[in-house]
């Protein structure tokens, strides 16, 4: 007993590690990649020696510490514990989110077989989905408890966005699940390990495109960043649910804004990208069709565990590339994408995929 | 079995220590200093124009009963996702009329411009 | 279940309805009332009810709850509504959430749910999404059926209301 809670706790501390040094490596990557898209020169203050690169380290070491040494304001109308309790009603769902999400198959170590995914459900897919629409109360209440109406009105809109979209997300996962047969996380990238006609991986985003492109739009929508930024739109909003926030608290909502973009780059690579697969790999090694060559087990991890970071990191930079590249949209445009553009599409999309599926019965994953 | 609870509550936990030490030490670190104008919200540098809490919208309202609605029906997929494929064109046929008739009400509000955001 | 961690969450989840009664301002009633599902979630997370637990987050803490914050904000509850002095309301409140807990009690006693016997261990592998599915999409049939009808009488009331409110 004693042990297992040793290895669940290990397992989770290294995915909580691995979200928050993910949100400090994206808040540079985006001052750095915004200046690259845009034709500047970004920040360059925080290198050391002259060396830009080690901003990084720079960046994601001293930023905390200078959030955790300034003073957390607290405004006098406000609702002191809501206030306190938002950005930690925030964070707290996306970080537990990314822990079910399975960053390697099996590992083998004295003897005992240790999955390498830190929550392991059955419904791991609905875990995901329901720590996501618990997202809704940090919005909700950083806008409300602020009293301030840039806050509320940021709060208010953000919600509404976010539950929105939520129906989209939720009904291209259907699909997925649909087509994978099962709800847990790890058997979805399991049976993403074939290849079809032996050269193409069976990825799920060559079984359902479409869902590929409703489930990315609708997490970015869930992200609200650029084009569904408006709850924090600077220039009409200040900075909307957490403009009344400072030091630490601030942090903590920025910090669930990268983390987020980690998640749904984690999702996105599990649902449709074969999560930790890597093509032509197999538990001893590559098989290329009758070649094959042979690896130890440790490399094949190693292997597959970069894969997964490899997949994660491109979405991550895709986000950040769409959040430089595209215009805000307008309120009604965005309600409107969103109930009668994703909902009937994702929803006929439903129905096409049940009809083939059972039509064809052989058809399987 | 156990193994499973075990790693969720263990994450649960660990995460919420984690929220809970960041709050707790940018309390204990950061310095205090308060003064009424710092008190204010903040409204572009004009001076406050009383509280925030006030009615809004009742399309937002209308935009969470029919979320309520369609995610009920999104919820009742999931199960007839994973055993769809064993009960074949008997159970498309059953959740094409549940669909049919929540389309029926999407409709509706189509119709009735409820989802214009004007 | 363990008994430390049941004892444990059934500390948090009392403290939580509690909550629900005791707080002053609407809106952390209803926030309480969140912590409260979300604990009855896990609830019946350890009972292996996986879906359950799932759907609990999702429909009631992630969207049923939604819809009550934004009601009392869109009414702008304030800490004490006018409801809150007329003691007679108060009196006959109290009396009947009194009265459906002694039911439930004693329902609850009657039915021997509570003494755990006749309960048998659940099986290893056992699936209770898949069971939960077969059952309602065989068994269950009309009653799913039927919930679409309710839901669509939902949506339409809902439009009717709130295009009254907006004319």
């Amino acid at each position: 007993m004693g042990l297992e809670i040793l290895i669940a706790a290990v397992k989770a501390l290294t995915v909580i590690l691995m979200v928050l040094s993910l949100a400090g490596v994206l808040g540079w990557v985006e001052r750095k990649g915004s200046a690259l898209i845009q034709d500047r020169i970004g920040a360059n203050r925080a290198s050391i020696f002259g060396f830009a690169g080690a901003g990084l380290v720079n960046t994601m070491m001293a930023d905390p510490l200078k959030f955790l040494t300034k003073e957390d304001v607290i405004p006098t109308g406000v609702d002191k514990l809501l206030h306190t309790l938002a950005p930690c009603v925030n964070l707290f769902p996306v970080i537990v989110a990314f822990a079910a999400v399975p960053f390697g198959d099996t590992v083998e170590i004295a003897g005992r077989t240790i999955q390498l995914q830190a929550v392991q459900l059955n419904v791991g897919v609905l875990f995901v989905l329901a720590m996501a629409s618990l997202g809704v109360y940090g919005v909700v209440l950083g806008g409300w408890a602020s009293n301030n109406r840039f806050s509320l009105l940021g709060g208010i809109r953000g919600s509404a966005q976010m539950i929105s979209y939520e129906l989209g997300m939720g009904l291209s996962v259907v699909v997925v699940v649909m087509t994978f047969g099962t709800l847990d996380l790890q058997e979805i990238v399991r049976a993403q390990g074939h290849m079809i006609g032996g050269i193409l991986p069976g990825w799920g985003v060559f079984y359902q495109p479409v869902a590929f492109v409703l489930f990315f739009i609708a997490g970015i929508a869930e992200t609200k960043r650029v084009p569904f930024d408006l709850p924090e739109g600077e220039s009409e909003l200040v900075s909307g649910y957490f403009t009344e926030y400072s030091g630490i608290k601030y942090l903590m909502f920025f910090m669930t804004d990268f983390a987020e973009i980690a998640v749904i780059s984690a999702l996105v690579s599990t649902f449709f990208f074969g999560g930790w697969q890597v093509p032509f790999l197999g538990d001893d090694g590559f098989h290329f069709g009758s070649t094959s060559m042979a690896l130890p087990k440790l490399i094949v991890v190693l292997l597959q565990l970069a894969s997964f970071m490899v997949k994660v990191l491109f979405f991550c930079w895709f986000q950040i590339m769409v959040r430089w590249t595209m215009p805000r949209l307008r309120y009604d445009q965005l309600m409107r994408f969103g109930w009668k553009g994703m909902l009937p599409v994702s929803l006929l999309n439903l129905v096409v995929t049940a009809v083939v599926i059972v039509a064809f019965q052989e058809w399987r994953v | 079995m156990m193994e499973q609870y075990l790693s969720v509550l263990v994450t649960f936990c660990l995460a919420a220590g984690l929220v809970g030490t960041m709050v707790g030490a940018g309390r204990l670190l950061g310095p205090r200093s308060d003064n009424p104008v710092k008190g204010e919200s903040f409204e572009c540098g004009n001076p406050s124009s009383g509280s925030a809490w006030g009615r809004f919208s009742v399309k937002f309202y209308m935009t969470a009963i029919l979320f309520i609605v369609f995610d009920i029906e999104v919820v009742f997929l999931y199960p007839w996702a994973v055993i769809f494929r064993r009960l074949g064109w008997f159970g498309l046929s059953e959740m094409a009329v549940f669909i049919f008739i929540l389309g029926l009400g999407l409709l509706y509000v189509w119709r009735k411009g409820a989802l214009e955001w004007d | 279940m363990n008994t430390g961690v049941f004892v444990l969450l059934a500390t948090l989840l009392v403290v939580a309805a509690l909550g629900v009664v005791l707080a002053r301002s609407p809106i952390r009633s209803a926030l309480s009332l969140v912590v409260a599902l979300f604990f009855l979630a896990v609830f019946f997370l350890l009972l292996d009810a996986q879906l359950i637990a799932a759907l609990q987050v999702i429909v009631y803490a992630g969207a049923i709850m939604v819809l009550f914050l934004f009601v009392i904000m869109l009414l702008n509850l304030q800490e004490h509504p006018a409801e809150m002095a007329r003691a007679g309301l108060r009196f006959l409140a109290g009396t009947l959430a009194s009265l459906f807990l002694l039911a439930t009690i004693y329902f609850t006693n009657r039915s021997g749910i509570s003494n755990a016997q006749g309960m048998g261990a659940i099986p290893d592998g056992f699936d209770s999404t898949a069971q939960i599915a077969e059952r309602l999409f065989t068994q269950h049939l009309f009653a799913f059926e039927l919930t679409s009808l309710l839901l669509l009488v939902a949506i339409i009331s809902a439009v009717v209301l709130a295009k009254k409110k907006l004319a």
